[in-house]
């Protein structure tokens, strides 16, 4: 089969590319090596984390108990629910069932969607409580007595990491629900067959990666030295 | 990857996994283990990456490449914090010289 004919019968195959195989294998490795550098992007965060949480410990717990563990914990199985549906995409375009790919994107789209809007509703409390640090620094009351033992500098610190750990999580949210927006007005095209999924896959591993994120953010951030 | 087909029952089982570990961490947070709390904290945390990467991800059914690309990954995520804390966790274990100090006097004439 010559180069033409190949290209002729598969759709979504690019010219650089001999065949299908030779795209997906480079559409994989590409993926993957992306993340890794995500990991090293987010590995900075958690390293200085590490850090600052070894030495202000008693401040990062107090930060720790003002947020609510409980939200975060239901939140972080919205999110598990989302990775579930995003698999499931993957499978019905892998089985060919239209239908079902374009059911299940949008339904890790509307999960993804409750995970930041319970996010924007914990971010609206920490202005509430004034422990947004920078911009609304001015905790007090109970929340003051619970971050003053810990030094309240060290308590804005916390915060800061809170709100630059998950924001910069709450981005890559973002941009997933672009991409799978993107999926789905092109999944209705049928644009993808049995053997051409691969911005599925794609997008796929991309939505996990943040999964795992938050899977480490959740316990790092809500559940400091145990809620006792 | 893309060749195997996983049944479907196996990514529910996954799932329902990961919401036990989750319910699971949120209550050993609970009580009280000591330092062992962000022990079994991080454990979990591994635990719930592992499912994820290996069935949702589908590297259990993947080729060497991506394995390779993902353990360098890891690997270089381990140097970096693992160098880092050795750094700031040893730096006390010994004075430096009073005459490195910039408030010391200066010794020559």
């Amino acid at each position: 089969m010559t180069d033409s004919e190949a290209h002729a019968q598969d759709a979504g195959l690019v010219h650089q590319f001999e065949n299908l195989e030779q795209q997906q294998e480079a559409d994989f490795l590409g993926i993957w090596v992306f993340l890794v550098t995500e990991i090293m992007f987010f590995g900075g965060l958690f390293a200085s984390y590490a850090i600052y949480r070894w030495l202000y410990f008693a401040a990062f717990e107090a930060g720790s108990h003002i947020l609510n563990a409980e939200i975060g914990a239901a939140n972080t199985m919205v999110l598990l629910g989302s990775s579930l549906t995003m698999a499931l995409s993957v499978r019905s375009a892998q089985t060919g069932n239209r239908r079902a790919l374009v059911f299940f994107l949008i339904a890790t789209m509307i999960l993804g969607a409750i995970f930041l809007g319970v996010k924007a509703y914990e971010y609206d409390q920490k202005f509430v409580e004034h422990v947004v640090p920078s911009l609304d620094w001015a905790p007090e009351g109970e929340v003051l007595a619970r971050l003053a033992p810990g030094g309240l500098g060290h308590a804005q610190l916390y915060f800061f990491f809170y709100f630059a750990m998950t924001g910069v999580h709450a981005l890559h949210m973002i941009i997933g629900e672009g991409l799978l927006l993107w999926l789905v007005l092109r999944a209705r095209k049928d644009a993808f067959t049995t053997h051409y999924f691969a911005p599925v896959e794609v997008v796929g591993l991309y939505w996990h990666f943040v999964d795992i994120v938050w899977i480490f953010l959740f316990p790092l951030l809500y559940l400091i030295g145990g809620r006792y | 990857m893309s060749q195997t087909i996983v049944p479907q029952k196996t990514y529910v089982l996954v799932f329902l996994g990961l919401i036990a570990l989750t319910i699971l961490t949120t209550g050993v947070a609970f009580i009280d283990l000591g330092p062992f709390n962000t022990v079994a904290a991080l454990a979990i945390a591994f635990a719930k990456m592992l499912l994820v990467v290996l069935f949702f991800m589908g590297v259990k059914y993947s080729g060497g490449l991506v394995r390779i690309v993902l353990v360098a990954g890891f690997f270089w995520l381990a140097l970096l914090i693992a160098f880092t804390m050795s750094d700031y966790r040893t730096r006390s274990w010994i004075t430096p010289p009073a005459a490195w100090s910039s408030s010391a006097p200066p010794t020559h004439p």
